[in-house]
């Protein structure tokens, strides 16, 4: 298979994956015994407010119609309106989404630098009681639901650290006078290093494992032996001419995740109180504000399948043998 | 009379390894850590399964004051309704491990039968089956859990429908690629030359091959599942009505256990889950990785769906 065919094909199977998606999410929201209006909680909605809320979402046309009209609508990038607020769906989703990312950004790097530094030095001394202790923490954390393990870090980390536990910004801050570019941040920072430690360590096992694996089987290559006896340091043996080939797997393998970060950082944000899309969900939930939920769940599928076929490109760009 | 004394007294076809020893050769008890994984699993199962009975009235009756720590009269304190921890503990692994292992029979049951179909018949419906099953693959699980969840009601066997439903992608890949070697192999040819029909071949000659492997899968299915119960108990999407570990924890957050210093509400449930979904893990990868050395390079992790690194065989030098 060639290049361009290859690129063709995973671009191809993306559109066709957010067509999937599009419709299941139709289907999904469609199935239920009610419809979207009536499963609303909300005590004050007049029967008129309900009628007009389905004429509104065109609940009174067919089932094609309906579909027709809402992939229309996400076309024109309307995901409709929050039935609970009446604000469009995507404006109530953007800043807890703007929220959301620099947090699982953050994690994925704690993740990253420590699941590096453990899977490197459990592969260059494997079998010793380094490697046991790094697999069995590893596997350990692989195990943890990540939403006790954020609760064992408000627990018992937080207050050693001096650290807040809960929102984004500290509500003090601001009110006495304006407050500095910089203390901005560092207070945005030190809300955001809790949640972020916790997402990093519940993915920080499957990224030693991953890591040491490949590590293996990297340290067992005869450039690793050629570059052992040209005299090369240790150092300079493993970090260059080993994780950089050990990287191939691992980076695919982090893109891939995105599923399960995002997963983990629902919970994990509801532990903290931290106001991004995983918060946004628990609230619609709660609420049973199906429009909001929908809206949720689309955009979370459409970056997964995003950075799948990043993930997917990233790699024939680093190793063209992908395609054979 | 006579024609069972003639039968009883025919010997053996063959002699038979006494089932005692099979059972003891099986990998099972080949390495340290699968022993050790079963052992827990075993434990616990026994816990789940016995504990009840000595267990009188609802759990979630208020036998001491609220968040009492731990004392002699409760081993591990009172939780925020002043029940008894040990008792909500043995009840919820009850709870946990039911969801567990029958969320991942569903999900042995579907991914089973589209795997071997696919494998087997080969051709548009392989293409089909695997073209589907890549398109589960990508959506996210655990935000689509939550959406099923939030939409289909809370009651036990909708959790495990769900989540059964929903993990099925891994084991249908898995067992697609075995028995597409199985298929090939020379015993099953014959058996087809010999005029076996596909279901016969497939029921008796290909399904024996992946029965070890599907355990194997199975065995981390059942970690996965009740890990998964976990999240969506946590978000208030659980069975009001039972008390399992994911319903301890959640509670504990609600009730604002940690501004009460109240650890030994939160723990416990905690390590619980840990334990069980780690003594799985270690059971059903050191299982799949006897069975299927092969696949040395990884296979899919029934965990998140992506490549799951195999220990390399230990003559790497």
């Amino acid at each position: 298979m060639r290049g361009t065919d290859y690129v063709v094909k995973r671009v191809f199977f993306a559109v066709v994956t957010v067509f999937v998606a599009v419709t299941l999410n139709f289907i999904l929201f469609r199935t239920l015994s009610g419809d979207a209006v009536s499963a609303l909680r909300c005590r004050q909605c007049t029967p008129q407010f309900k009628a007009y809320e389905r004429k509104q979402l065109g609940l009174d046309q067919s089932k094609l119609k309906q579909y027709w009209l809402y992939v229309d609508n996400l076309a024109h990038g309307d995901l409709g309106r929050s039935l609970r607020t009446q604000e469009p769906v995507w404006s109530t989703l953007w800043d807890p989404l703007k929220n959301t990312m620099p947090m699982v950004i953050l994690g994925t790097l704690f993740s990253i630098v420590f699941g590096v530094i453990t899977g490197v030095m459990c592969a260059w001394r494997r079998g010793t009681g380094t490697d046991k202790a790094g697999l069995w923490g590893s596997l350990a954390f692989y195990s943890m639901p990540p939403q006790w393990l954020g609760l064992m870090i408000v627990l018992f980390v937080a207050g050693a650290l001096g650290l807040p536990t809960s929102g984004i910004k500290d509500p003090t801050l601001g009110i006495l006078s304006t407050p500095s570019t910089w203390t901005v941040i560092v207070d945005r920072l030190r809300h955001m290093v809790l949640p972020a430690l916790t997402l990093g360590l519940v993915l920080y096992g499957e990224y030693t494992l991953i890591v040491r694996s490949s590590m293996l089987e990297t340290l067992g290559e005869d450039y690793v032996l050629t570059a052992r006896a040209k005299g090369l340091s240790n150092w300079a043996t493993v970090w260059k001419h080993g994780l950089r080939n050990a990287m191939l797997p691992v980076i695919t393998l982090v893109a891939l995740s995105l599923g399960f970060i995002i997963g983990g950082a629902i919970t994990i944000e509801y532990v903290f109180s931290y106001p991004g899309i995983g918060l946004e969900i628990v609230e619609a939930i709660d609420q049973r504000d199906y429009p909001i939920l929908q809206g949720a769940f689309l955009l979370l599928t459409f970056s997964v399948i995003f950075f799948n076929l990043a993930a997917d490109l990233l790699y024939f760009k680093l190793d063209p043998r992908v395609t054979e | 009379m006579t024609a069972v004394e003639q039968v009883s007294e025919v010997p053996a076809p063959r002699a038979r390894v006494p089932r005692l020893r099979r059972v003891l050769e099986s990998p099972v008890f080949a390495t340290k850590q699968s022993l050790a994984g079963l052992i827990i699993l075993v434990l616990f199962v026994l816990v789940a399964l016995i504990g009840p009975l000595f267990i009188h009235g609802d759990v979630r009756e208020k036998v001491g004051p609220v968040f009492a720590p731990p004392s002699s009269k409760f081993w591990l304190g009172t939780d925020g309704g002043g029940a008894d921890m040990v008792k909500l503990l043995v009840m919820g692994a009850r709870v946990s491990l039911l969801v567990g292992f029958a969320a991942a029979a569903v999900s042995a049951l579907i991914g089973g039968v589209i795997g071997l179909l696919s494998g087997f018949v080969g051709g548009k419906t392989d293409i089909v089956l695997m073209r589907i099953t890549d398109y589960v693959l990508v959506i996210p699980d655990i935000p689509l859990m939550i959406v099923v969840a939030a939409l289909f009601g809370r009651s036990l066997t909708n959790i495990i429908l769900i989540i059964g439903v929903i993990y099925w992608t891994s084991t249908a890949r898995l067992l697609r690629a075995q028995t597409k070697s199985i298929r090939e192999r020379v015993y099953v040819q014959r058996a087809r030359a010999l005029g076996a029909s596909n279901t016969r071949l497939m029921l008796r000659h290909v399904l024996p091959q992946l029965t070890p492997l599907l355990i194997a899968n199975t065995v981390l299915l059942i970690a996965y599942a009740i890990f998964a119960e976990t999240f969506i108990t946590f978000l208030g999407l659980g069975d009001p009505s039972v008390v399992s570990w994911g319903r301890l924890i959640e509670n504990a957050f609600t009730d604002d256990a940690i501004l009460n210093n109240a650890w030994w509400a939160i723990v416990p449930p905690g390590v619980c889950v840990t334990i069980v979904v780690l003594a799985c893990t270690m059971m059903g990868q050191a299982l799949e990785d006897s069975f299927n050395p092969r696949l040395r390079s990884g296979h899919l992790s029934v965990r998140r769906f992506r490549l799951r690194p195999v220990p390399p065989p230990r003559e790497v030098e």
